[in-house]
């Protein structure tokens, strides 16, 4: 029998780590999908965990689960379907086979395989009888008795032991894609600096998994995926948060300013905070607030004296929020909050992805409340939106909402490190020292007032929450007067249009069928419509990051095709957005609310559907 | 800070109307104020009053600096972003019974906890009157107000009670008809390093009038208060004959002379200790069974203060790191060529 092993090249895999919530999942997706980017493929995840951190162990609301979507060409989703599932008990194989494609490969622990957690899984039998298995190439690997065969004179106990049968694991699924293991020890090496025997463990179970798969050659091939074409540069890893952090810094060391972050902890956003608190070698300030509207309140003091002020929160928080947003429409103050949404309402689905936040960011305030919202669209462009979410509130001395989402939030992706030299300048508008001021006098262009901050002489001036006359900058209730400030306020926001790019479009300018969206479904709407468009469909894309205001091409672009179809995680909020502001033209609707993000599969179904109709 | 001087306490006196009913005990407060200003060292520019929302809360219009009435509850809570945004600032909170222990009270207790180097005048009179008189979280049981037309039956908070029981660092008492006493109490908190709360017991003379008056009221008011002084015993009365003493771990009025009980005897008011239990129980006298204590109840300086810390904490932490700039962030970590 011929024991060498084919090698066989593919474009691109689909990996999915499940097991439960303590079984080091997240770790285990994170450092493949890690080393599979400085391999040079292209990447995309997608963690997937439950709201509890421990949830009962063995059931199937416990398990947690890590996607890996790698290639040789472009990855934009984290992928609809895996190639290879690695289920290491059975809930993890519960929660995750329908998501298996009919030939593909399953990885199981066998030791885990036992009666009481196929009870406590749900299944009535052997759960390799009750799943319909055809055509996939089942790998049964005793895991854990094989990592406590590796580790037994070692002189950890079973506890430690078993902890790090994820590492065997992870070198199984290393040797059938040919990964090299060297990130993965050097992050042992790293995380265990202070114990030698972790370090010792994990790098012993890990090779010995490699060795196990490359042995038994349960996979009679191993795959290769070869590097991406990828345009030259420096690269790394990053994750919608971190960008969205980093994008601030950036744009406050550009405007020159130092940043403030008044926060809350709340999932999906939490990484935000921390990130921040750890870069005070920056000059960073960060405020752990004693609750959401604390949180604001802080930030909203800090913009008075001149920071760039940053509130960072997730749906029910930016409900808390509300008022002091509308403190800072008032008074003209730069604010910038980042809300990375979640299933709603009320608490929802924490851990999962949603994007029903649009309304409340347009219109959750009292009175006519007039605001920025923007939408970051993939992990690495959250750095990028939020620059510009912090260059227009800088400059037009007004909040702006972020809105990300959980799907981008703690999604990864290789990113090229930008030159900061090519990202526009920040000049927020402050008052010249040496001219009188009037705190509510505007640019008669953009209808901007000017900034002038405390320990400025002669420029001492009160703000506040009601209603003002603009000539003096003193509380005023002529009817007139309130009426003109309405309106200068909301044209202030219609006036940043003039700042912001224009709509592009993507795919074929005579397309039958115009696709929208906005937000984090940017990397599955493009993929849907790159597949049909192979197919000869006639298709373009329309994805929105800029939503109040619009782009000012929008309605001209809305009006070039014959059908339009909005598609979104919700029930249509941005399409009926769309139908208040271009009434002229029907919309057609793809809506989901599963708290998950589309599949590729369910979009092209709905487009081709949409095509015919 | 800035050495100033030969400011007046006209200089901090804004262009605007003051609104408040006449006879309303803010008007005596905004004097007060008025005459601190000049003495803590401070410039114009380098003050800044933050409101909430309430009668009291129009004060920031009245005074000739940065200024911010915002919204209900949440002066404590902005102000902190202030202050700890820009430490060099001198920074006044201005809220009332309501705003500070109703609807702000979680950004009141923190504020105290976190020790921000902010100072609070808290106008206690014991009543909702920009809403036209409903009871507050002030307001004595049995209070007939609008939303209490048979009496209330919730049991007031002491602000004392609460700062110093949140472990707070500063507490002073002063009456809104002792302006002298009021500018002396708030140039001692802008001395304070930390949370300084300075409670008024203030008159509102529309929807709840005389409601101090028990204490207040000029024929007896100096043997229904006490005036504590750090360092000095605890001597009152109009005619300086009475003072208190500690007896069975409590409070008690003593007469001078009687019993043999002479000034030595009593007790001598330390502010300035860690100590908090006797600040409290001094804080939470109440007339008719002791006098009301006015004066700075508890000043105890900590080694830091929040801001203060932060600045430190941010100042180590760049000595320290090699991440000097966002370029050195963008590259920190693991990174890869792609050629």
């Amino acid at each position: 029998m011929d024991k060498h092993t084919k090698v066989i090249e593919i474009e691109e895999v689909v990996i999915r780590f499940s097991g439960d919530s303590g079984d080091g999942m997240q770790l285990t997706g994170t450092l493949f999908s890690d080393t599979s980017a400085l391999f040079g493929n292209d990447v995309a995840t997608f963690p997937d965990y439950p709201a509890e951190i421990r949830a009962p162990q063995g059931t199937v609301g416990g398990v947690s689960g890590f996607q890996v979507h790698f290639g040789h060409s472009q990855i934009n989703t984290p992928g609809d379907y895996c190639d290879v599932l690695v289920a290491m008990n059975p809930a993890a194989l519960k929660a995750n086979f329908r998501w298996v494609k009919p030939d593909g490969i399953i990885i199981i622990d066998t030791d885990a395989f036992v009666e009481k957690n196929i009870i406590k899984a749900g299944y009535k039998e052997d759960p390799l009888k009750e799943e319909p298995l055809n055509g996939i190439n089942l790998i049964k690997a005793p895991i854990s008795s094989m990592t406590r065969e590796s580790l037994k004179d070692i002189g950890l106990d079973q506890k430690s032991i078993l902890r790090s049968k994820n590492m065997f694991a992870l070198g199984i699924v290393s040797w059938m894609f040919d990964r090299p293991l060297e990130h993965a020890i050097k992050f042992f090496n790293k995380k265990f600096a202070n114990k030698p025997l972790l370090i010792e463990a994990n790098t012993k179970v890990l090779r010995n998994g490699y060795h196990y798969a490359e042995t038994i050659k349960a996979i009679a091939f191993n795959y290769k995926v070869r590097p991406a074409e990828i345009t030259k540069g420096t690269y790394r890893i990053i994750n919608g948060n971190t960008a969205t952090a980093w994008g601030l810094l950036a744009a406050a060391e550009k405007a020159g300013l130092k940043l403030f972050l008044g926060s809350y902890p709340i999932t999906p956003a939490t990484s935000i905070l921390e990130e921040l608190a750890a870069r005070k070698d920056l000059g960073v300030k960060t405020f752990q607030a004693e609750d959401e509207i604390a949180g604001i309140c802080t930030s909203f003091g800090a913009s008075f004296t001149g920071h760039l002020a940053v509130t960072s929160t997730s749906g029910p928080g930016l409900a808390l929020k509300s008022e002091t947003l509308g403190l800072a429409v008032m008074t003209e103050l730069p604010l910038v909050v980042i809300n990375v949404q979640r299933g709603g309402p009320s608490t929802g689905l924490p851990t999962k992805t949603e994007q029903a936040d649009l309304m409340q960011a347009l219109y959750g305030r009292n009175g006519e409340s007039p605001l920025v919202v923007m939408a970051a669209s993939t992990p690495s462009n959250c750095f990028d939106y939020a620059y510009m979410a912090a260059k227009i509130a800088l400059e037009h001395m007004t909040p702006v909402i972020l809105m990300t989402e959980g799907f981008l939030a703690n999604g990864s992706e290789p990113w090229k490190i930008p030159d900061l030299d090519t990202y526009p300048e920040i000049k927020p508008p402050f008052a010249p020292k040496d001219q009188p001021y009037s705190p509510y006098e505007k640019d008669p262009d953009t209808l901007v007032r000017k900034w002038a901050v405390p320990g400025t002489p002669d420029h001492e001036h009160r703000l506040g929450g009601l209603e003002k006359d603009p000539a003096t900058g003193g509380v005023s209730y002529t009817p007139e007067i309130h009426e003109f400030m309405v309106k200068a306020r909301e044209e202030k926001i219609n006036r940043v249009a003039k700042d912001i790019p224009p709509l592009a479009i993507e795919g074929d300018e005579d397309a039958d069928l115009l696709i929208i969206g906005w937000g984090a479904t940017y990397g599955h709407l493009l993929t849907a419509i790159d597949s049909l468009r192979k197919e000869g469909l006639k298709l373009a894309l329309a994805h929105f990051n800029y939503i109040r205001p619009l782009p000012e091409n929008s309605g001209e672009i809305l009006g070039r095709f014959k059908k339009r179809l909005v598609c979104e995680n919700n029930l249509g909020q941005f399409a009926n957005y769309l139908r208040m502001n271009f009434p002229e033209y029907p919309y057609h609707q793809f809506n989901k609310i599963l708290g998950l993000p589309f599949t590729v599969e369910d979009l092209k179904d709905a487009i081709r559907k949409n095509l015919e109709v | 800070m800035q050495e100033v001087t030969q400011l007046k306490p006209e200089d901090f006196k804004s262009d605007q109307i003051v609104r408040w009913c006449p006879g309303c005990g803010d008007h005596a407060v905004l004097s007060a104020v008025l005459k601190a200003l000049p003495q803590i060292g401070y410039k114009h520019e380098d003050v800044v009053f933050i409101s909430g929302i309430g009668c009291s809360s129009r004060f920031p219009y009245y005074v000739n600096t940065y200024g911010i009435h915002s919204i209900h509850g949440r002066a404590a809570a902005i102000a902190s972003g202030v202050k700890v945004a820009n430490p060099n600032l001198s920074v006044w909170v201005i809220t009332g019974d309501g705003d500070a222990l109703a609807i702000g009270g979680n950004h009141f207790i923190h504020l105290v906890r976190r020790d921000v180097d902010l100072n609070v005048i808290l106008f206690n009179n014991r009543i909702y009157g920009l809403t036209k008189g409903q009871y507050s979280p002030t307001s004595e049981i049995g209070t007939v107000t609008k939303t209490s037309p048979f009496g209330t039956i919730e049991r007031p908070f002491k602000p004392g009670g609460i700062a110093i029981g949140a472990n707070g660092s500063f507490f002073a008492r002063t009456i809104d008809s002792m302006p002298k006493l009021s500018t002396e109490i708030f140039i001692e908190a802008s001395k304070h390093n930390g949370a300084s709360i300075v409670e008024v017991l203030q008159n509102c003379v529309i929807f709840n009038d005389r409601t101090w008056a028990d204490i207040t009221d000029r024929q007896f008011r100096d043997d229904r208060v006490i005036v504590l002084k750090h360092g000095e015993p605890m001597i009152f009365g109009k005619e300086r004959d009475k003072g208190l003493i500690l007896k069975n771990s409590q409070i008690s009025v003593v007469k001078l002379g009687e019993n043999g009980i002479t000034e030595k005897d009593l007790l001598v008011h330390d502010a300035q200790t860690e100590y908090a239990g006797l600040h409290l129980s001094l804080a939470n006298m109440e007339y008719p069974t002791h006098p009301v204590a006015l004066g700075v109840i508890r000043s105890y300086n900590l080694p830091t203060h929040y801001d203060q810390a932060l600045t430190d904490q941010v100042r180590e932490v760049q000595q320290k790191s090699k991440i000097k700039n966002m370029k050195d962030l963008l590259h920190s970590g693991a990174t890869w060529e792609v050629k």
